[in-house]
């Protein structure tokens, strides 16, 4: 065994490799985007492949062919990611997995990497009827992993791993092995369409067998070391705690010097039902500690019903349902519930000017987000994910909207049916409407949404801003680069030919920094009857300048 | 020893999260429990950017309460400012005399004007200038923070862990330069 200060995302790849892993798919983001980056890097020696997928629906795919061929698969994503794979997720749920498979979604409590929304991902338990399992900290993530991949086999199941920014992020010391070199594996597809094909009749036998294994896994929960109670047992005072929660309410414990035991649980799902009833029957206050919905208390308060319906149950009335939790706010929760006294420490408000995220020096924007603004005043502008998201801060303040990948192409097309009649389009009365996209989000999303502003007749201004990597989350590279995530060489698509195939009329391709060419090109687009196409192509200032240390 | 808290803040792209990862494996090769929180993305790109570190016989929590650092060391000096908002009486601050502005920032004096207002020990040191001017590199100044914060007994970690912990996770053909940044105010120390 090896000990070593590791980071949740790089306990997850150790946890995989001791686990076989053979097949790494996903799409970069915060906070989990170390995982497949690393993963690129050592790929070639551990005999794993491993690629940066277009979508996370792609990279879910991709996994799943991999798992019916027999190979040990894991697939990365931050918390959006799992409503993009969603639609390939539930069925996989109902077919099972062959080989072994860990799904890796990471959530952002508080939104520090996130636009769109607190997401709690965890909901996709109950949607899907994937076991989901919640680490606290780094230790943890190598040893769910390892677990996840143990009951993926035991139960022919796919497994999600859940993590948290505090999680993914947190470095600890990690006790772990360290794994041999090895060949990569050569899988092998036996054909089996009554498991992997969900056609009706056979889907509704499999919803049954499904909710057949969730029974299954429920005992195994009741049985599993991850779920388990800390502290005097026999204390009136109890406290539940999911992932993160744990290690805020031990801290609680200790600051207050209350008399409380845990029932940690490491399972989210299937709750270990036995375990938790054993656990509140002798309980007089109960807290329920867990990071944005109230997920668990629900069912703890069904559970409690028959069991022991005296008990005082406390969650999200002591605990906020928004933004990440602290040690702070669970020893303020506990003191109430108890009757201490516990003083939460005032934050001065200082009034200091807020540094918000900003451009990169050298950042090809600085050319984009100006020009649009002075030529098109008046122009209605949807925003998207990536770096782009800084045209929406100050001093650009660009954005009317912005949602989620590829998203801006898509809204800005109903906005351009909704606000114009058909003979104001193209007089240049009616007011404009632009999409901002980044190269990346456009293979990811923006193309479904391109093709029905060109099928369905609408005209928003479509400007791509392709500095040649998806910046935001740490230089991944993309289908536009020529480059897979291993650094081969491949197939380097073009925004424009995809456009122009799509049945784009008008596109234009320039460098940005040729100032009165994008204007002039966004002036006459913005005239046009149909949707139109500006590809601003200069290379991310971070990436220019690093291909040049090299 | 109770856990010693430190928050390393300052501006994404500044080499926060490096220098959180020498200050744990340091406190590792100590022999103490470490836990600390990072954060990577949109938070990165030159926002405002604050880490956590604890160490000791037992951490719970990646994060520090507010109100309980130790010590703040921060790399700019309206970052550091933003700290006193949550700081305890007894937090030490360790400020590189660096202002990285933006529209609406404020002035190096009007900065230094809000911290005398408070009663905390508070180190403003150079760093930036003197790494500049003694080394010809200006990115090493995290570096000579951590020196002069081991030099002068801000965080309770040996010199010889942070050596360790430099030729443990530093690449080669850095780990000279880094070595001596690290070394610098300990020289200032004798000669003064």
């Amino acid at each position: 065994m090896k000990k070593e200060i590791l980071i949740g995302n790089d306990a997850i790849i150790k946890g995989a490799l001791i686990s076989g892993i053979d097949f790494v798919s996903g799409y970069p983001g915060c906070p989990a985007a170390e995982i497949g980056d690393e993963f690129a890097k050592i790929g070639k020696e551990k005999g794993v492949y491993v690629e940066w997928s277009t979508n996370e629906k792609t990279a879910l795919e991709a996994a799943i062919g991999a798992s019916f061929s027999g190979l040990k698969s894991l697939v990365n994503m931050k918390s959006f990611g799992i409503n993009v794979c969603s639609d390939a997720l539930l069925p996989l749920a109902y077919t099972g997995t062959k080989a072994p498979m860990v799904i890796v979604v990471a959530d952002d409590p508080s939104c520090w990497s996130s636009a769109q929304s607190e997401q709690n991902s965890r909901a996709y338990a109950y949607l899907s009827h994937i076991p989901v399992l919640e680490p606290a900290d780094p230790q943890e993530c190598y040893d769910y992993t390892k677990l996840g991949f143990e009951i993926s086999e035991k139960f022919n199941m796919p497994v999600i791993l859940r993590t948290v920014t505090r999680a993914a992020h947190q470095r600890a010391i990690v006790e772990f092995e360290e794994v041999k070199n090895k060949e990569k594996k050569i899988g092998e597809f036996i054909k089996n369409p009554h498991q992997f094909s969900t056609m009706p009749p056979r889907v509704l036998e499999q919803k049954k067998e499904l909710l057949d294994k969730v029974r299954k896994i429920s005992l195994y929960a009741d049985k599993s070391k991850i779920n388990k109670e800390i502290g005097n047992k026999k204390s009136k005072i109890g406290i539940i705690a999911s992932g993160i929660s744990l290690l805020y309410s031990m801290e609680a414990i200790e600051e207050l010097g209350i008399d409380a035991s845990v029932l940690k649980l490491g399972f989210f799902y299937p709750l270990p039902e036995k375990l938790i009833t054993s656990f509140i029957k002798g309980k007089n206050k109960l807290l329920i500690v867990e990071e944005l919905d109230p997920y668990i208390e629900k069912e703890v308060i069904r559970i409690a019903k028959d069991i022991n319906p005296k008990l005082s149950i406390f969650g999200k009335e002591v605990l906020s349902e928004i933004g990440e939790l602290s040690a702070e706010d669970v020893s303020f929760a506990l003191a109430k519930i108890s009757g201490k006294t516990f003083k939460k420490f005032t934050v001065k408000n200082l009034n200091l000017p807020k540094r918000t995220a900003r451009l990169c020096e050298g950042c090809p924007y600085w050319y984009v987000f100006p020009t649009i603004k002075r030529v098109a005043p008046e122009a209605i502008i949807g925003g998207d994910i990536g770096c782009n998201m800084i045209g929406g801060l100050a001093p650009h303040s660009l954005h009317d909207w912005l949602f989620c990948m590829g998203s801006s192409i898509g809204i800005s097309h109903g906005v351009a049916k909704a606000i114009q009649p058909a003979s104001a389009q193209g007089s240049g009365v009616a007011k404009k409407v632009i999409s901002l996209m980044g190269d990346g989000t456009f293979f990811h999303s923006g193309i479904a949404g391109l093709i029905n502003t060109v099928y369905n007749k609408s005209n928003p201004l479509m400007i791509v801003l392709d500095n040649r990597i998806t910046a935001m989350t740490g230089h991944q590279p993309n289908p536009g680069m020529g480059k897979t995530s291993m650094g081969e060489d491949t197939e380097e698509l073009r925004i424009e030919e995809i456009a122009k195939a799509c049945g784009v009329k008008h596109i234009k391709v320039l460098d940005p920094i040729n100032i009165k060419e994008f204007e002039d090109t966004i002036k006459e687009f913005l005239e046009k009857q149909e949707v139109s196409l500006i590809v601003c192509k200069r290379i991310c200032a971070l990436l220019a300048r690093r291909q040049k240390q090299q | 020893m109770k856990n010693f808290n430190l928050i390393i803040n300052g501006v994404g792209g500044q080499g926060v999260v490096t220098l959180l990862s020498l200050v744990d494996e340091a406190a590792f090769v100590e022999g103490y429990d470490v836990r600390s929180s990072e954060l990577h993305g949109l938070s990165q790109r030159g926002g405002s950017v604050e880490t956590h570190i604890r160490f000791g016989e037992k951490v719970y929590s990646p994060l520090i309460p507010n109100g309980k650092a130790d010590l703040i060391l921060s790399l700019e000096m309206l970052e550091g400012l933003r700290e006193t908002a949550k700081s305890g009486k007894a937090t030490k601050f360790l400020v590189n005399e660096f202002v990285s502005p933006f529209i609406g920032s404020l002035t190096k004096e009007e900065i230094k004007k809000q911290f005398d207002g408070l009663k905390n020990e508070i180190h403003f040191v150079p760093a930036s200038e003197i790494c500049k001017e003694k080394l010809q590199n200006e990115v090493v100044s995290t570096i000579y923070l951590l020196g002069y914060a081991v030099s002068n007994n801000l965080i309770p970690l040996k010199k010889e862990s942070v050596l360790k912990a430099i030729e443990n996770k530093v690449p080669e053909k850095y780990r000279e330069l880094n070595i001596k940044a690290f070394n610098l105010p300990f020289i200032y120390n004798n000669d003064n």
